[in-house]
């Protein structure tokens, strides 16, 4: 007979084996549906792997897709350190992405134009998230529900934006004008796509990573999150902390739009993010919160979602395995987690 | 008493966690009719003890018998089954629920409805019999804390516990409701029924117990068989291996008025308002602030912490008038506070105990700089104050909601007292603490008046506000009855002025 024992203690190595165990149960798990949707298991796997980290090619490939996940990620991260769960990343990721277009799409020399499109795009996606953060602390609104439902009034917002006054006159799909050739994002590596946003991303896991752990603002987080009447009575406002965390998480789901809009499409349409913000709770959770594994949780996200494309060419599977993956690793992390907690502990087998 | 058959035996129990052994070999027995007192330190392992009768942790070696028969209890359920009840620190108690569901849970009636009717009459039988009256209707969240302990009870008994153990049932009651408690407690053992009681007082050990079991770092370091007969003191060496002497006090020489409160008065946000309150503490005093709790004292213990600015009236630290009230500002006056609520207002369990150490002072130019924490000061704070103040754990990044309650209590005193407060308010400074730990607070009090601090320690204990105080004030209804000097002060006094009686100032 087996029991769950509660723990008083987790050993670091918890941090890298928790994420690998849930990863290879819900490769596990979803292997059943390949074979049910009558391919081989092995093969299948084999293709998304090799279609997204077999080349130097398919890894800049991944890499392009993982950079608005680490974006969406840390933000998800930061905030839900404090404990504001903002599930809103979609929405400021668009907000983002139709500010910095706007911006993009005005002449002026390069780096200004970028420079500018990345404020921009940052300050939209704060204000966004200004709104559930303001909500929940004036109002005590509940911020899952309001920052969720945010996420379709930004994305019908944008629908109407492009179907009407945004739409770009030469092409007549409901897409936005393109923004300027000199506001494109320098691309790194010739032939690929990989561009200065990736690079942006990449660097913005251990800025936000010295941020949580290294000053009074990520003490403060971190506090709040924890205790906050602990955090209160030792004289941290509160409600400034969890105003400030929104404004951070916002303003980094932000910028994956703006390395969409400059990086990627040039331009703002309706499906510019395959739920990249939600995406982003599942890195953040299979990162258990730390900036710095937010990187390799969004570049295995991505990796799954390249990989599936290929896989369902080469063998049939539909591409929505991709999303069963990433759902299933939300749960099986979910459930990993609880062995954070408790243990399992052998008892007496005698009656 | 002569010892017919134990209902329940302990048998070589030992229990580690990690490398601490919790408890090692224990042996332990209860007779029907029996109350057994469990004493030991902070960490002797008295709860781990219970905890591994009540089913929630599985020992690693040693049985247990329950009426001569070796039973294994794996859980909760088991352990109800087998008769065992327990009441435990924290009360496990649905607070939107009545008393009368709270006592239904788990319970399955006929056909799967619940039988309210036979509750109804079990629980008035229950009140009967032991005076543990419910009104069966009220929400456990209109219950006072003594009441929801009576639930708790209510709960076990109800349940068919024939062994109930109550782990510091006392910690969390007022004076007066500890006769209570324990006349119910001897109306229990009158029928039979077998009960462990875990205190830290011994007056109330020797007071109501039939035999003692006291622990020492997880062993059994030996047992009174007549606990009425046996000194506190005596009591106290096998406990802790050494005398303990109450502290001395030195004479007083107060000085100027530090802390002055002027006719402060709060509305009814929650609990007791406080209504036209006036005090002064000097240099080099410790005013008690007496009561039954209840009567105000976390609004005056809000209103000089900051954290809740009073509706009228005036407060001054060191001279100052406090114009914005707010934990930074008081702070930054000199104003130290523990809280009473060690868990939830003072540390943060989930975290190392080095940031809840340093949480009150984070930026300060001690722990960070330009908005940049400062790791390597913080580490090295908390570890000169872990070694200056003897606190047990394996070092500043251990988990702070690992520590035990002796040692979260010296380590809010270490974050207080390291920045020589002028002011140092405290609530129920050594509640659950052992003797030996509360005597170590009580010390660093007095040092503290020595070297002209001011202190308000806000208590229920009135042995411990009399030997430690210069003045008590007694509160009532969010009023100062009156003042005494400790020297015209006597518990029956005091006592009298805790009911309301206006006092002499
Ligand atoms: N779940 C746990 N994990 C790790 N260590 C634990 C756990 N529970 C208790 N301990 C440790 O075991 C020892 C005994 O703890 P226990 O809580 O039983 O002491 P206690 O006698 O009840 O003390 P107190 O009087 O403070 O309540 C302590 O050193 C404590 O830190
Ligand atoms: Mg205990």
């Amino acid at each position: 007979m087996f029991r769950l024992e509660a723990r008083t203690s987790t050993p670091a190595w918890f941090n890298l084996a928790l994420p690998l165990l849930a990863i290879g149960a819900t490769l596990i798990l979803c292997s059943g549906l390949i074979a049910l949707a009558g391919a081989g298991v092995v093969e299948a796997y084999g293709v998304m792997f090799s279609a997204s980290l077999g080349d130097s090619y398919a890894i800049t490939e991944t890499l392009v897709r993982a950079a608005p996940m680490i974006f969406t990620g840390l933000a998800v991260a930061v905030a839900f350190r404090a404990k504001f769960w903002n599930i809103g990343a979609e929405g400021q990721l668009l907000a983002g992405a139709v500010a910095s277009c706007a911006v993009g799409a005005i002449p002026m020399p390069g780096p200004l134009a970028m420079l500018l499109m990345a404020l921009a795009g940052a300050a939209a996606g704060a204000a966004v998230a200004l709104i559930p953060a303001t909500l929940r602390v004036k109002f005590r609104v509940d911020d899952v529900v309001s920052s969720l439902l945010l996420n379709s009034v930004f994305f019908y917002a944008l629908m109407a934006l492009i179907e009407g006054p945004w739409k770009d006159s030469f092409s007549g799909y409901p897409i936005s004008p393109p923004i300027e050739d000199t506001a494109n994002f320098p691309v790194l590596l010739e032939g690929t796509r990989l561009h200065l946003g990736v690079v942006a991303a990449l660097v913005a896991a251990p800025v936000i990573w010295f941020v949580v752990a290294r000053t009074t603002l990520g003490f403060r987080i971190r506090v709040t999150g924890e205790n906050p009447e602990a955090a209160r009575y030792g004289g941290i406002n509160v409600e400034r902390v969890l105003i400030s965390t929104a404004l951070l998480s916002g303003a980094l789901a932000g910028l994956a739009g703006v390395g969409e809009v400059g990086g990627v499409h040039f331009q703002v349409m309706s499906d510019i993010s395959p739920g990249y913000g939600y995406s982003g709770i599942v890195v953040a959770m299979l990162a258990r919160l730390n900036p710095l594994g937010v990187v390799p949780a969004a570049i295995f996200l991505a990796a799954v979602m390249t990989g599936a494309e290929a896989m369902s060419r080469a063998t049939g599977v539909p591409a929505f395995l991709s999303d069963v993956i990433q759902g299933t690793a939300l749960l099986a992390m979910l459930a990993a987690l609880l062995f954070t907690a408790y243990r399992i502990r052998r008892v007496g087998a005698t009656k | 008493m002569s010892t017919p058959a134990p209902l329940i035996e302990m048998r070589g129990i030992s229990k580690s966690f990690g490398a601490v052994k919790a408890n090692e070999a224990v042996d332990l027995s209860v007779a029907p009719g029996e109350i057994l007192g469990l004493l030991g330190e902070n960490g002797a392992g008295k709860t781990t003890l219970m905890n591994v009768l009540f089913g929630a942790y599985a020992p690693d070696a040693g049985e247990i018998l329950v009426q001569g028969r070796s039973v294994a209890i794996n859980s909760s359920a088991d352990a109800l089954a087998a008769g065992i009840g327990m009441v435990h620190q924290h009360f496990h108690l649905a607070p939107r629920l009545s008393v009368l569901e709270n006592l239904l849970i788990g319970i399955p009636g006929r056909s799967g409805r619940i039988d309210r009717a036979g509750g109804l009459a079990r629980l008035a039988e229950i009140g009967r019999q032991h005076g543990l009256t419910l009104d069966p209707d009220l929400p456990v969240s209109a219950l006072s804390v003594g009441e929801q302990q009576r639930l708790e009870i209510v709960k076990a008994l109800f349940r068919g516990a024939r062994l109930l153990i109550l782990d510091e049932p006392t910690a969390v009651l007022a004076p007066t409701e500890v006769d209570g408690l324990f006349s119910a407690l001897r109306s229990m053992a009158a029928q039979g029924l077998g009960i462990i009681f875990i205190s830290h007082k011994l007056n109330e050990v020797r007071a109501l117990t039939h035999r003692c079991v006291v622990l020492r770092h997880g062993r059994v370091a030996g047992r009174v068989d007549a606990p009425a007969s046996t000194t506190s003191s005596e009591m106290a060496r096998l406990m802790c291996g050494h005398e303990i002497v109450p502290p001395a006090r030195g004479p007083s020489m107060p000085g100027a008025a530090v802390l002055t409160l002027d006719g402060i008065s709060t509305s009814h946000h929650s609990g007791m308002a406080l209504r036209d309150v006036s005090l002064s503490v000097r240099g080099g005093e410790i005013l008690g602030i007496a009561g039954v709790s209840g009567n105000g004292q976390r609004a005056l213990a809000e209103v000089i912490s900051g954290v809740r600015a009073p509706d009228a009236g005036k407060m001054t630290i060191a001279g100052k008038t406090v114009s914005r009230f707010s934990p930074s500002t008081v702070q930054a006056l000199g104003l130290g506070r523990i809280p009473e609520d060690r868990m939830t207002t003072g540390l943060v369990t989930n975290l190392p105990l080095a940031d809840s150490m340093v949480l009150p002072r984070i930026g300060t130019a001690a722990f960070s700089r330009n908005g940049l924490i400062k790791p390597d000061a913080i580490r090295a704070f908390a570890e000169a104050q872990i070694k200056a103040y003897d606190i047990r754990c394996p070092g500043p990044m251990t988990r702070a909601g690992a520590l035990s309650g002796g040692n979260l209590q010296k380590a809010l005193l270490a974050r207080e007292l390291a920045f020589d407060p002028k002011v140092l308010i405290v609530s129920q400074p050594t509640r659950g603490l052992d003797i030996g730990a509360a005597r170590f607070i009580h010390e660093k009090f007095l040092d503290m008046r020595a070297k002209g601090c001011s202190i308000i320690v806000i208590g229920e204990d009135l042995e411990e506000l009399l030997m430690l105080s210069d003045r008590i004030a007694v509160m009532y209804e969010g009023r100062i009855v009156g003042t005494l000097d400790s020297a015209d002060a006597s518990i029956a006094r005091l006592g009298l002025m805790m009911t309301g009686a206006e006092g002499h100032a």
